[in-house]
């Protein structure tokens, strides 16, 4: 047990948060929102320059082109946090695509896709999921018929983020309908103004959309846009889901959170009394900050099990069931500590952090279901953790 | 940075699970939790030529010189195996004797490393009073009773807290001390209550009975993380081996979740413990707090665990034949001492300020 750092990486430290403070200014702000923005890309274009965005990502391709180390990584991400400079970008093009491009894609696809990508050029959208097809993703009917050296593309996708302002779209597509479920499917890359797509937002219980609805009318794209082997997408596939699921429980954000969180219980007041004056509310306060404690302890694991080429086992496995689950129980303290002003949204005299906190309490509750439902991660950490049976398939009627 | 078990600590623990495993079955415990005073005195000999009541001790004592985190190890695989053992109360009374300037501390401290010298631990006043309980501390010595202490009744010292959190060593001699056995759900254990009357004792200067909770708590925890592992790998078992509607149990998704969440709960207290351990070996301003939410966060986890190891195995849980159940008295005793999670939680609160 070992929790120093070496004078290697406290020296990177040092240059790390000598970089962003020089740069300081160059930061784009809340009014700055918008994917294109161009404070936005020439930041992240900044960020790439000094090794703090796509760090590992080859030069060719436009990344910084560095030795992965995740040592290092992991120190980026703590100087992002103390100092509240904005992170690189990390949409699903950055996140999902680009890893399995470099992993499975061919260099005219390398060429043409990773680098605008990285640079916020080209936005993409994740076209997975379907009405029929959630948990049971293999079970997609959007079917891609192959016409010369096209698809012609009917169907429909569900829950896809950033459709309306997405370039591109990663899509999975049933190329052979005729053998089992798993093998006849094919990842395919394809421009989201093509003719014959349609989106429509899919507005949520946060009351903004958040998700959209793609619909596919004879859509003809080129086959040249197949990632990997055609029918072998689901291969493809399962090697993004692992990169996503990895987003959706990072404890540095979720620890970030919980001191919003005691922030707000000890200036918020009740006939007089701060809120984390209140024993039962405090009790729960602890309580929460201890699984924070123990989501972050279980995180230094799993760098370690990383560092020394390891699998991380039960430890990883549970991240993200574990961390999602905890975000919506602070969000929920937060609403209870707030009392009947828990319950303003949107706009007024009296509301709060401008309504985050419910809107997290309805977000989150959306991330438990997405990405792979709290019920899926049970039997993932079951079945592969435990080495549990599968539950026995029914026989086809 | 390297946040992970030595070779050398993971091969401690996996020599304290195998002695465990071969000298400590359940079929021995049984025979020591229902009475057998010689299966009792010979796993604590062996025990005792293991080490483990010397794991705090410093070499020149005759210890083993290890840490925290080691100690930590070691009762883990007590709590896994339900062993009856005095590892817990001889760390506190090393952890004491060696931080203060106690006469003839080396001395005791080689007596309990060789497991010669026997300890109870009374602390429990320190943080809840019950029923009129409380040692008080005059010029005519130690008055009042302690209940809830942690130790054999033939214990040949006693480390007491008094009320205001001064650490008494008392010699436990019969005209001095009164001590009687509190029956409780965990018979793989000694409860006592202490009367003293005019009791003389030694005041362990340097120590606070604040600290030596602290720990306590850590190191019960670390118990029950032991424990509570060991349900988890029972329940998992036995959904493997049992077979109802023509298929065995633990294909069931209502089964296997059950499983799921008990691991889910229960990893990421793995870590924290580590994390606790570390940051007391290595002197740390946070090591109190990560202690007092180490010891809520394993209470919590292991409650859960508890219960649902045993609806996993069904009737059987409920039985004494399996024996099951000697694993959820031993994880519910742990969770009430020293005022149980509750309590912890108002320490670490108190540790940040807010009371």
């Amino acid at each position: 047990m070992d929790l120093s750092l070496s004078q290697e990486y406290k020296t990177f430290e040092k240059e790390v948060r000598n970089v962003l403070e020089m740069h300081r200014s160059a930061a784009p702000t809340h009014e700055d929102r918008g994917l294109k923005n161009p404070k936005r890309l020439a930041w992240q274009k900044l960020l790439i320059d000094n090794g703090l965005a796509a760090r590992t990502i080859p030069k060719e391709y436009g990344g910084y082109g560095a030795e992965p180390d995740i040592l290092k990584s992991r120190i980026i991400a703590e100087q992002f946090a103390i100092t509240g400079l904005p992170r690189p970008m990390a949409s699903q093009g950055i996140s999902m695509l680009v890893p399995t491009l470099l992993e499975l894609g061919t260099t005219e696809q390398k060429e043409a896709y990773i680098r605008p990508t990285l640079y916020g050029e080209m936005i993409w959208c994740q076209g997975y999921s379907e009405p029929e097809a959630g948990s049971d993703l293999a079970a997609l009917r959007t079917r891609a018929e192959i016409d010369g050296d096209d698809y012609v593309i009917n169907g429909q996708k569900i829950w896809t983020s950033t459709a309306k302002q997405a370039d591109m779209i990663f899509c999975l597509v049933r190329t052979d309908p005729d053998t089992k479920k798993h093998h006849g499917i094919s990842y395919v890359v394809f421009p989201m103004d093509t003719k014959g797509i349609e989106v429509r937002p899919l507005v949520d219980m946060t009351g903004k959309a958040n998700f959209n609805e793609v619909f596919f009318t004879d859509v003809r794209v080129p086959r040249s846009g197949t990632i990997g082997e055609v029918n072998k997408g689901w291969q493809v596939a399962n090697a993004t889901l692992t990169h996503e699921r990895g987003m959706l429980g990072n404890p540095n954000a979720t620890k970030a959170r919980l001191q919003e969180l005691i922030t707000l219980m000890e200036t918020e007041t009740s006939s007089g009394s701060r809120m984390i004056d209140n024993p039962l509310l405090r009790d729960r306060l602890i309580k929460l900050q201890s699984d924070v404690y123990a989501m972050q302890a279980n995180g230094l694991r799993i760098l370690t099990s990383r560092l020394n080429k390891e699998s991380a086992g039960l430890a990883g496995l549970i991240v993200k069931l574990n961390g999602c689950e905890l975000n919506h129980d602070i969000a929920a303290l937060a609403i209870d500590a707030l009392g009947e002003l828990g319950v303003l949204y949107e706009d007024g005299d009296h509301l709060r952090a401008d309504g985050s906190w419910q809107a997290r309490y309805m977000y989150d509750l959306g991330l438990i279901i997405g990405g792979g439902t709290a019920q899926i991660q049970k039997n993932i950490i079951s079945e592969r953790g435990l080495a549990m049976p599968r539950e026995p398939r029914l026989q086809k009627v | 940075m390297q946040f992970a078990l030595t070779e050398d600590q993971m091969m401690l623990a996996e020599g304290t699970k195998s002695f465990l495993a071969a000298k400590a079955s359940l079929t021995i415990v049984r025979e020591i939790a229902t009475g057998d005073i010689g299966a009792e005195a010979d796993l604590r000999r062996q025990a005792a030529e293991m080490g483990i009541s010397g794991v705090l001790g410093h070499v020149d004592n005759g210890g083993l010189g290890l840490g925290l985190v080691e100690a930590a190890l070691i009762q883990e695989q007590l709590g896994y195996a339900v062993t009856p053992s005095d590892a817990l109360t001889a760390a506190i009374a090393t952890l004491a004797l060696q931080s203060s300037e106690a006469d003839q501390s080396a001395l005791t401290i080689a007596g309990i490393a060789r497991g010669e010298t026997r300890v109870a631990i009374a602390l429990t006043e320190f943080v809840s009073k019950r029923d009129g309980a409380g040692v008080e501390y005059s010029e005519k010595g130690l008055n009042g009773t302690a209940l809830f202490c942690i130790g054999p009744a033939d214990a040949d010292i006693i480390i007491v807290s008094d009320v205001d959190g001064t650490v008494h060593l008392v010699k436990n001699d019969t005209s001095q001390v009164t001590v009687e056995r509190m029956s409780t759900i965990d018979r793989t254990r000694e409860v006592l209550k202490l009367s003293f009357k005019d009791t003389q004792s030694e005041q362990l200067e340097g120590v606070n009975a604040s600290d030596l909770l602290r720990i306590a708590r850590l190191l019960v925890a670390a118990d029950t993380l032991g424990a509570a592992q060991c349900m988890i790998d029972k329940a998992v078992a036995y959904a493997m081996e049992r077979k109802q509607f023509g298929r065995t149990i633990g294909s069931f998704q209502a089964v296997k979740h059950m499983c799921a969440e008990m691991v889910a709960k229960l990893e990421p207290g793995r870590a924290l413990m580590w994390h606790a351990a570390h940051l007391t070996d290595t002197d740390d301003s946070e090591a109190s707090l990560m202690a007092s939410l180490a010891a809520s966060y394993m209470a919590e986890a292991s409650r859960f665990i508890a219960r649902t190891s045993t609806e996993v195995h069904g009737g059987m849980g409920f039985t004494d034949l399996l024996g099951l159940h000697y694993w959820f008295k031993r994880i519910g005793l742990n969770n009430q001492m020293f005022g149980g999670a509750t309590a912890a939680r108002a320490d670490a609160a108190k540790l940040q300020g807010w009371e």
